[in-house]
């Protein structure tokens, strides 16, 4: 038995969004009474983070505190149209939708506020902290809660804003071939490492190195984790993922739960060490652009390119399984 | 039916049981404590896992007629007003948590595994965590925070 060493690398240019049809999302934000700002959309938060991006950008575009943002998602009936979060598009959309929206907002908030201090709209600043007030004078200001109570009972308005993002459609162009299918693209590169057992065909990821230009990371922790989680996936795509001997071979049954369709625990998963490159994206929310699906691609001919360096087995179906590592070896030796 | 008590997190409670009801179902719908997830409903996934009696089980596949008088601690008994347990502290510092619905699960099992050995090692960590699916972090970060905190219960408990 021996441990086979190899490293493979493998690289993903990733779109941002679709087209075809056109691709819109909406976003409305209105404040409360109490100086909160509600952002309604139609996307749904599913564990991505998309709750905390929007309200980033909302609270980054309004000048005022996180606190203050209330992200109110995912009633496709009652709320602003949302294609949906796909297509690694939610980050770039919504945010985008936002951003449009709470620029609306932040003007009335100072045309209101300037109507209180008595002072030109076109003079005051916010000061991140929940407070509108005169640039140069910072004795001269207002707390959120005073403008909205004030623009509420006193001067009878609404505090709120429309924000959409569109990419409209668009087809090639039949000569050419040419179009303009995605907003912006992510690219990333991934290193993996593996050790291959030539008596069992076991394929063990070592370690994953990753390299991720993604425009701009609105909130970078979450970045990181999901390249690594996405790692995690691609791993688990490569090498562990599999519905025989249930499917193709019968198509009546597939693995019911995960004793048979085996993903990998704590104990087999890689080391993986990560870089973030932001080059701001011109069409992105503060330059960002979409991560959500490619984390899991690269990861998966990295390793498939590792196993070859390794073994000189050349697999091209996943997942690279024992069994296919063991008929590669046995072709390699006949 | 039967009548069933247990003690959760400390509280007395009673409850009326169908032979088919699971300790998770209870939990959740007549005692409304919804921390304990129902991922599989099956016994492989580990979002379910409480302690009963102190050790790890997963609620879905235990009749509550069966625990009748037991001690089950679930999720929502750890913080002490607003001071989080040592584990959901270093699960909240260190990012372990993303969708957030293995997140329970994980945190009673490294509770009971802390119980019983303060200073685990790293394999002994992903062997208590082992039926615990999180389809989200990729694990790293979840088996670094439960590192973390077992070196802040003994630096704690020191104190
Ligand atoms: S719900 Fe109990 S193990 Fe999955
Ligand atoms: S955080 Fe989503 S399943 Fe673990």
């Amino acid at each position: 038995m021996t441990l086979l060493r190899g490293r493979g690398y493998a690289s993903v240019n990733y779109p941002t969004g679709m087209n075809l049809g056109g691709d819109p999302s909406q976003a409305l934000i209105h404040a409360t009474t109490m100086g909160g700002f509600v952002i309604s959309l139609s996307s749904v938060d599913l564990g991505q983070g998309l709750k905390t991006v929007v309200a980033q950008c909302a609270a980054e575009t309004l000048g005022m505190p996180m606190e203050n943002v209330i992200v109110d998602t995912a009633d496709t009936d009652t709320g602003p149209h949302c294609m949906g979060t796909f297509a690694s598009r939610g980050t770039h959309r919504i945010g985008n939708a936002v951003i449009m929206a709470a620029r609306e907002a932040r003007e009335v908030m100072l045309a209101v506020a300037a109507d209180e201090l008595e002072v030109d709209a076109g003079d005051l600043e916010t000061d991140g902290t929940g407070f509108v007030r005169l640039k140069g004078s910072p004795a001269t200001e207002i707390h959120i809660q005073d403008i909205t109570l004030a623009a509420h009972f006193k001067q009878g308005k609404t505090i709120s804003g429309r924000g959409i993002f569109l990419k409209e459609r668009n087809y090639p162009v039949p000569e050419t071939g040419e179009m303009d299918p995605d907003s912006c693209q992510a690219h990333a590169c991934t290193v993996a490492e593996v050790e291959v057992d030539d008596e069992t065909g076991i394929v063990t990821v070592l370690s994953l190195h990753n390299a991720y230009e993604i425009g701009r990371a609105l909130n970078p922790a979450m970045a990181a984790q999901q390249v690594e989680g996405g790692g995690w996936m691609g791993v688990s795509h490569a090498v562990f993922e599999s519905t025989e001997p249930y499917y193709p071979a019968s198509r009546d049954h597939g693995p019911v739960d995960f004793c048979e369709y085996l993903m990998p625990g704590p104990a087999e998963i890689p080391v993986q060490s990560s870089v973030i490159l932001e080059r701001p994206a011109s069409n992105g929310p503060f330059g960002a652009k979409g991560i959500g699906e490619m984390t899991a691609n690269a990861p998966i001919p990295a390793i498939a390119n590792a196993i070859f360096d390794a073994c000189g087995v050349r697999l091209t179906t996943m997942p690279f399984t024992p069994e296919s590592i063991l008929r590669g070896l046995d072709a390699l030796r006949a | 039916m039967r009548i069933v008590n247990l003690k959760v997190n400390g509280v007395g409670k009673t409850f009326i049981a169908r032979p088919e009801t699971t300790l998770l179902l209870a939990l959740r719908e007549q005692l409304g404590l919804t921390g304990a997830k129902r991922g599989c409903a099956q016994g492989a996934c580990g979002s379910c896992t409480v302690l009963l009696e102190g050790e790890p089980v997963v609620s879905c596949l235990v009749p509550a007629v069966t625990v009748d008088g037991a001690d089950i601690a679930t999720v929502e008994g750890l913080a002490d007003g607003p001071a989080l347990s040592h584990v959901q502290q270093a699960f909240l510092d260190g990012f372990a948590t993303q969708c957030g619905f293995c997140t329970p699960g994980m945190i009673m099992s490294a509770e009971a595994l802390l119980d019983r050995n303060p200073d685990p090692t790293r394999d002994e960590v992903n062997e208590a965590i082992s039926g615990n699916v999180c389809r989200c972090t990729g694990y790293e970060p979840i088996v670094s925070a439960i590192l973390d905190a077992a070196v802040r219960r003994r630096e704690g408990a020191k104190l």
